[in-house]
């Protein structure tokens, strides 16, 4: 057999597979294509380069970073406490993280209201000591949107946590590495796909982020109208304007997930 | 200058571990037994990574762990360890795995890599300082572990089935190394193995433990000649010798001894009981080695009889009781014994 | 959370319509006596898409509609009306289009999708929402000007938003909203907890807010006066059964109802 021969008959795929896997990417392209086919390409340009879309885009970017950095912050020492402490009740706890995926995200929205509103339990002591009120902010967007997306990151790094071996670890704890050491050099290092994977996946989930974010956050351009929330709007009065809008979010993330993933994710192991 | 060892460990499973376990300065002490025998959890209490539940651990008059009060985390004690399967950390080149120990500890970044690039060279790396751990050959990856555990300068070096993972020929070539380099150690080493033959060439001390108990311990030449129980007896039923090769020819402290492949200089040579055989007369063609032996001993096992002869060398046989009747086998009985060249095998040493 | 009801709704809009077109024959069913005076006897499955502000009227007008006739089977999608005639005009088996805003409805006619003439069957004003017991004190239009004050407003492209827009335009007032709200419920949720200090919804949404929300009149509200244009579908699957229904909103029953949660007559 020939190199060629037999890279194609390890790479072929039985049929059983192969059909549903290429219905399951049809179902999933099919509405997008849908979008590119209704899209008013002759106004494409004018509607691209409008203040409202550039504003609209940049708070998106912005505000789904900072939250993908809030949950890296918070999410990857989560993570690490559900795949490795030996914590009671783990099984519960790490049903609860998962809470927010479940959770309709206005339902969320609302739950963040009673919370860091004004009037909420913590809010409340915010605005009187502080004077923060975290609703109609910027802040508040990064905050609706951390909290949707968390899970995401939470989940793909435990899952990795837990696919790596713990005896790294003791390894480096017997050449004298504190645990907190060999959590930068050994265990994150270890996890980096997983945790890239995540990250992504964290990074996507804020992008896209609506429900949660116009209900915490409300809506009001430059401030806290997202690429979501303003294709929401223009979907009112402006379906065309509205598709031009999902594209371009569409484009974004596409790129940022695609050149990622090269950059990460497909390194040769 | 000793580190002492006392302990139990008491599993949830019920498995109980009682080890009594001194290793002076420069001493290698080999841990010998069938898995399950709790070789990696003695191994692991040593470590920090298992507390014991009774007992206590010290090196000279540091208490490393003593319930209930006392126990040092294995970040703070200077031990070294190579992991069966070395565990080397994969997004780190060579260098950088051997510096790990050095950099955790606090030494500056140039000075540790200094020091590893000095280590990589004495374990015979230098062509390999950047490359990583999967770009490794067996052998090289057990050099750098032994390095990274040895960079740190440990006052014990713990070392489990050090050689386990290397492939028959590597492994030759790599125990023989190893040996040179535990000898130029000065700290405590403790080897963890199953294979009677790394832990007679590498230890000064077997221990030898079933069960979670140890069932016997001494030099490797005592214990072969001696051993207490079935597992023991074969376990440790090997003739071992240490001699001069010269082409086919090796040299013993007494007699000399043919074997198959030609070699030069040091070695040690080794054949299972099993492939000795004993005649009243000396046998009628030529075997290579052949040699008078008079019976020192004869011991009853399962399915066997282990003979024990003086000679030149001395060598221990193992024969059938229809062998023992034939020959009518008693202490003082005079025969010749002789050992194909092609069941011995030589390595250097 | 009112964006989760439509979903449900259209899911079961279409498997009514499922039904009614998979059964032409339930309407030839022999006839049970007279139960409406006016009415002509009608049968079948009726599907109202229905403007989300009418949820709660509506839902009684079709248990009303459903008793006096009780060979009708009425199902409701309440939704946001632009969604509502997307929805239509996409063709979704719908019986009769009630919205809040002509601007919907004319979408609809616009494409064919309902050729028959619209008729207005209520009107809404605008009024002033604040949370139970005004704690900002607002007065009336002029403190939505007010920096210091947390505004809600419904986004212009949304109908109470227009609304809203055109009273601000004749009282002079600029206001300074903190958020630009997708619909009036989302409005009213910020109302009710407090987060903001005053908005602008409809009559009708105070009225149904119960007793977080106060309402407070204010006289510019006539310069912005909502229609509410209801009629049948061009594709109607149930044509007789969806003018019974306009009909009966139109009565001096229906409007009973309609001004009861108040709304205007036209």
């Amino acid at each position: 057999m020939t190199g060629r021969a037999r890279a194609a008959r390890r790479g072929r795929l039985p049929v059983v597979l192969a059909v549903p896997a290429l219905i399951g990417l049809a179902f999933l392209i099919v509405p997008l294509a849908g979008l590119l086919v209704r899209a008013p390409w002759t106004s494409l340009g004018e509607q691209l380069f409008s203040e409202a879309v550039g504003q609209a885009l940049l708070l998106s970017v912005v505000c789904a970073s900072l939250a993908t950095l809030v949950c890296l912050v918070l999410g990857v020492p989560l993570a690490w406490l559900l795949a490795r402490a030996n914590l009671p009740g783990r099984g519960v706890l790490r049903a609860l993280v998962t809470v927010p995926l479940v959770l309709p995200p206005v339902v969320g929205g609302v739950a963040l209201l009673l919370v860091l509103g004004r009037r909420g339990i913590i809010g409340e002591h915010l605005d009187a000591w502080f004077g923060i009120s975290l609703p109609f902010t910027t802040a508040g967007v990064v905050i609706a949107e951390a909290f949707v997306a968390m899970p995401f990151l939470v989940i793909s790094v435990e899952g990795a946590l837990r696919g790596a071996d713990p005896r790294f670890e003791e390894a480096a704890a017997t050449l004298g590495a504190s645990r907190w050491y060999t959590f930068r050099r050994v265990t994150l290092p270890s996890i980096a796909p997983g945790l890239v994977a995540g990250t992504v996946l964290c990074w996507a989930r804020a992008l896209g982020e609506f429900g949660a974010t116009i209900t915490f956050a409300g809506n009001f351009p430059g401030k806290t109208t997202t690429m979501p929330l303003a294709v929401y709007l223009a979907l009112e009065t402006d379906p065309g304007a509205a598709i031009v809008l999902s594209i371009v979010l569409l484009l974004l993330s596409v790129v940022v997930l695609v050149s990622l993933r090269d950059r990460w994710i497909s390194t040769p192991s | 200058m000793t580190l002492r060892a006392e302990l139990t460990v008491t599993r949830r499973s019920g498995f109980r571990l009682e080890l009594d376990l001194p290793i002076a300065p420069g001493q290698v002490v080999a841990l010998l037994g069938p898995n399950g025998a709790g070789k990696t959890t003695a191994l692991r209490t040593l470590a920090g990574l298992l507390p014991v539940t009774e007992g206590s651990i010290s090196l000279d008059d540091q208490v490393w762990d003593r319930p209930p009060s006392v126990f040092v985390a294995p970040e703070d004690r200077p031990v070294g360890v190579v992991f069966q399967d070395y565990l080397l950390f994969n997004h780190l080149s060579a260098v950088e795995n051997v510096a790990f120990g050095l950099r955790a500890r606090g030494t500056p970044r140039h000075e540790a890599r200094e020091r590893a690039r000095t280590w990589l060279d004495t374990v015979g790396l230098r062509e390999h300082h950047d490359t990583r751990p999967r770009r490794l050959s067996g052998g090289q990856a057990q050099r750098v572990a032994l390095a990274r555990a040895l960079a740190t300068d440990p006052g014990l070096l713990l070392l489990d089935e050090p050689l386990a993972a290397l492939d028959a020929s590597t492994r030759m070539s790599v125990r023989a190394e190893l040996g040179r380099h535990l000898a130029a150690y000065p700290g405590h080493t403790l080897l963890v193995t199953h294979d009677p033959l790394d832990a007679m060439v590498l230890a000064d001390t077997l221990v030898i433990i079933e069960g979670g108990r140890i069932v016997q311990q001494g030099p490797p030449a005592l214990v072969a000649r001696q051993p207490r129980t079935d597992y023991v007896a074969h376990l440790v039923g090997l003739n071992l010798y240490r001699g001069s090769a010269e082409g086919t020819v090796v040299t013993l402290d007494s007699g000399t001894l043919t074997v198959a492949e030609p070699v030069t200089g040091p070695v040690h040579v080794a054949f299972p009981p099993a492939a000795v055989s004993l005649h009243p007369e000396p046998p009628h063609g030529s075997p290579r080695n052949s040699w008078p032996v008079t019976v020192a001993g004869i011991e009853q096992h399962a399915h066997t009889v282990r003979v024990r002869l003086d000679g030149a060398p001395p060598v221990l046989a193992d024969v059938t009781p229809a062998t023992v009747a034939d020959l009518h086998l008693a202490p003082g009985l005079r025969l010749c014994a002789t050992v194909k060249a092609t069941e011995i095998t030589t390595y250097p040493s | 959370m009112s964006r989760f009801v439509p979903v449900l709704a259209v899911v079961a809009a279409l498997a009514v319509a499922g039904c009614s077109s998979s059964d032409p024959g339930a309407s030839d069913g022999e006839s049970t006596g007279t139960s409406g005076p006016a009415a002509p006897e009608v049968t079948g499955d009726l599907t109202v898409f229905a403007a989300a502000s009418l949820t709660e009227t509506f839902t009684e007008l079709g248990e009303n509609f459903e008793a006096a006739n009780p060979e009708v089977s009425v199902t409701f999608n309440f939704a946001g009306s632009s969604a509502l005639a997307k929805q239509i005009n996409e063709g979704a088996p719908a019986d009769v289009f009630a919205s809040a805003a002509p601007r919907n409805m004319t979408e609809t006619t616009d494409t064919g999708a309902v050729t028959a003439d619209p008729v207005t069957f209520v009107t809404n004003t605008l009024e002033i929402a604040v949370p139970a017991g005004n704690p900002a004190g607002v007065t009336g239009l002029a403190d939505f000007g007010k920096e210091d004050l947390k505004i809600g407003l419904c986004a212009e492209q949304v109908p109470c938003g227009a609304a809203s827009k055109k009273v601000f335009e004749a009282a002079g007032v600029t206001p300074a909203p903190d958020t630009l709200e997708q619909d009036v419920k989302a409005v009213l949720t910020k109302v009710s907890l407090g987060e903001v200090d005053a908005a602008l919804v409809y009559r009708t949404d105070v009225k149904a807010a119960g007793d977080k929300v106060e309402g407070i009149e204010f006289p510019e509200s006539a310069d912005a006066v909502n229609d509410y244009p209801i009629a049948p579908c061009a594709q109607a699957p149930n044509p007789q059964a969806a003018q019974a229904f306009i009909d009966y909103v139109l009565s001096q029953e229906g409007q009973a109802v309609l001004t009861e949660a108040g709304f205007g007559t036209p």
